[in-house]
């Protein structure tokens, strides 16, 4: 059953999982859960432009593109709120859509080019977990490790960045170098679980596993504990549930195990609705007797 | 002929588009119809899978349904402590994952293609074709138009409403306007919009034709109903100008469209700037005499 390769893909999927638990925390409470939306989608123009550039489907390559118009996407976002009288979300919808419609366009022009077929590119929008080569996982590997390492790296100043801006910037902390680089580091998620769960889902990951764990804690670093975890346990699960039947695709189910485990904690954590219902009738009670 | 029934399609999205986006912005709701462009997808298979028809009016009550129970889900996480980003990133997201395996399990073979919703192919649309009092017209021009009537419709007979909720909800329910019925009816015209859309711009890049017109003209407009005017022109504009730049390129037409949209857009932020830039230094220089 636990064929080699399978194993890699478990194991990659839970590690994209855990990283992006950790960096969709920060996203959530900074409340830019929707730009890493916005971002994901925007990887699609950098993908399909950097292989009509160079012509390769070197994974590396592609990777660099789509990391390049993400953080194109959200400047833009950033750019349009701040200059303009648009709000943010009209301004997030408006970039995102944009910069897809951008990517469906060059995708189109890859299908005609000489080049050779777009087969490898399609993936993009939906993922392939199951069928990622040990390159494919090699990179995952790599970048996966490297965003949970320097999130581990910069906790404390991301925590102060996210709480207290003013005292951060009060006590001299770089505010727009440590704010680029969590940009960034988000951007790198976004871009190492393309391969595996596709544009679309990508924004899952980053949303559904802290907002589950949020449900359960108010501490960060127990937050930032929690949200890896459900990450890793949705990426393991899904990957694990797809690869029983040939034909389930892995993106959506990873992100429904995700969005199973919310729900669950929406109703039974301390926060959740069954707490609150018991809670409102005791007071009911007490004031009854009283 | 087949080139007029493309053009008219485009511009019929663009209008309605620009109808239904215009409250949108000003609602600050740009991000739940996001949500339910990507949620329609679940409806219209659920319908798919209750019925086995592909049948225009039943794909409209899934996708109904789907955006209600959106609109509704996003609220009830909304409201009970979750923050309103990530309420709806869970909620479409999920809901989105469902469609999609759906799709995968229950539809792989027909029409229902994920590809197909998702990105639309307007060129297809003028060999549907579908008669009604002797009136032969491809379908998703019938449809568009039976949308563009409601969101009118919804329009005529609320518009005072609606602008009195979106612009001082307190004061609306307090003299009693439902303002929760117009809220799930508004969300209601949203999904039809997104739906009559998607056979021809693609159940995503309808979002470009809901926001990025509205938007536009929510920079340079000083009244609603020149918001709403200004919006339907932006709309057909972009339709017409993506659809000929997408066959001068032989690309894909939803996704020119929506490149379009952004293009008009940033033509216009930039064309208000520098006015305003002008403006300025005009009132300086006068200050200065």
């Amino acid at each position: 059953m636990l064929t080699g390769n399978l194993l890699w893909v478990l194991v990659g999927t839970m590690l994209l999982g855990i990283a992006a638990g950790i960096t969709g925390t920060f996203s959530f409470l900074q409340k830019q859960s929707l730009v890493g939306d916005a971002a994901a989608h925007a990887a699609l123009p950098g993908i399909a432009l950097a292989f009509l550039v160079t012509g390769q489907k070197e994974l590396p390559i592609l990777m660099l593109g789509a990391g390049i118009t993400s953080a194109l996407s959200v400047y833009c976002i950033q750019w349009i709120v701040s200059f303009s009288k648009m709000k943010a979300d009209a301004a997030i919808g408006l970039v995102l859509t944009v910069f897809f419609g951008i990517g469906v366009v060059f995708l189109t022009v890859v299908n005609r080019s000489p080049l050779g077929n777009q087969s490898g590119l399609n993936n993009f929008i939906f993922g392939k977990a199951a069928t990622m080569t040990k390159a494919d996982l090699m990179w995952l590997f790599i970048s996966a490790t490297i965003i949970i390492l320097v999130s581990l790296l910069l906790y404390k100043e991301w925590k102060l960045l996210i709480f207290d801006p003013v005292y951060a910037k009060g006590i001299g902390l770089p505010i727009e170098a440590l704010k680029a680089t969590l940009t960034i580091l988000i951007v790198m998620t976004i871009v190492t679980g393309i391969q595996a769960v596709g544009v679309i889902l990508m924004s899952a990951l980053l949303i559904i596993p802290a907002a589950s764990a949020k449900l359960w804690t108010n501490k960060l670093s127990s937050m930032l504990v929690l949200s890896a975890a459900i990450g890793g346990i949705s990426g393991i699960t899904g990957t694990f549930i797809s690869s029983i039947r040939t034909g389930l695709s892995t993106g959506p189910i990873i992100v429904l195990v995700a969005a199973a485990i919310f729900f669950i904690s929406y109703f039974i954590s301390p926060a959740g609705q069954i707490n609150k219902y018991r809670r409102k009738m005791q007071f009911r009670k007490q004031g009854e007797l009283g | 002929m087949i080139e007029f029934w493309v053009v008219f399609t485009g511009v019929l999205v663009g209008v309605t588009c620009g109808i239904a986006g215009v409250f949108l912005i000003l609602r600050r709701m740009s991000m739940i119809a996001d949500a339910i462009s990507h949620t329609v997808l679940f409806g219209i298979v659920m319908a798919y899978i209750i019925t086995q028809t592909l049948n225009g009016f039943w794909m409209l009550v899934g996708a109904a349904f789907a955006g209600i129970l959106t609109a509704y889900l996003v609220q009830l996480l909304h409201s009970s402590g979750i923050q309103e980003d990530a309420a709806i990133g869970v909620v479409f997201t999920s809901l989105f994952a469902a469609g999609v395996l759906l799709i995968t399990l229950f539809a792989g073979n027909v029409h229902l293609d994920v590809e197909h919703v998702l990105m639309g192919e307007i060129a297809f649309v003028p060999w549907d074709r579908w008669t009604w009092l002797s009136i032969t017209m491809p379908k998703a021009v019938w449809m568009l138009l039976f949308v563009l009537m409601i969101n009118i419709g919804f329009l005529l007979l609320f518009f005072k409403e609606m602008k009195l909720t979106t612009f001082d909800p307190v004061y609306a329910a307090s003299i009693g306007i439902p303002v929760i019925f117009l809220h799930y009816g508004f969300m209601t015209t949203i999904s039809f919009t997104t739906v009559a859309a998607f056979d021809s711009v693609g159940a995503i890049l309808v979002v470009a034709m809901l926001i990025g017109p509205a938007a536009t003209s929510y920079l340079i407009s000083k009244t609603i109903k020149q918001m709403f005017m200004y919006s339907m022109l932006f709309g057909a504009l972009a339709s017409v100008m993506g659809y000929y730049l997408a066959k001068l390129w032989d690309t894909s037409i939803a996704g020119m469209m929506a490149t379009t949209v952004g293009l008009i857009f940033v033509i216009t932020l930039v064309g208000q700037k520098i006015v305003e830039r002008r403006r300025k230094s005009l009132v300086s220089k006068l200050e200065a005499m």
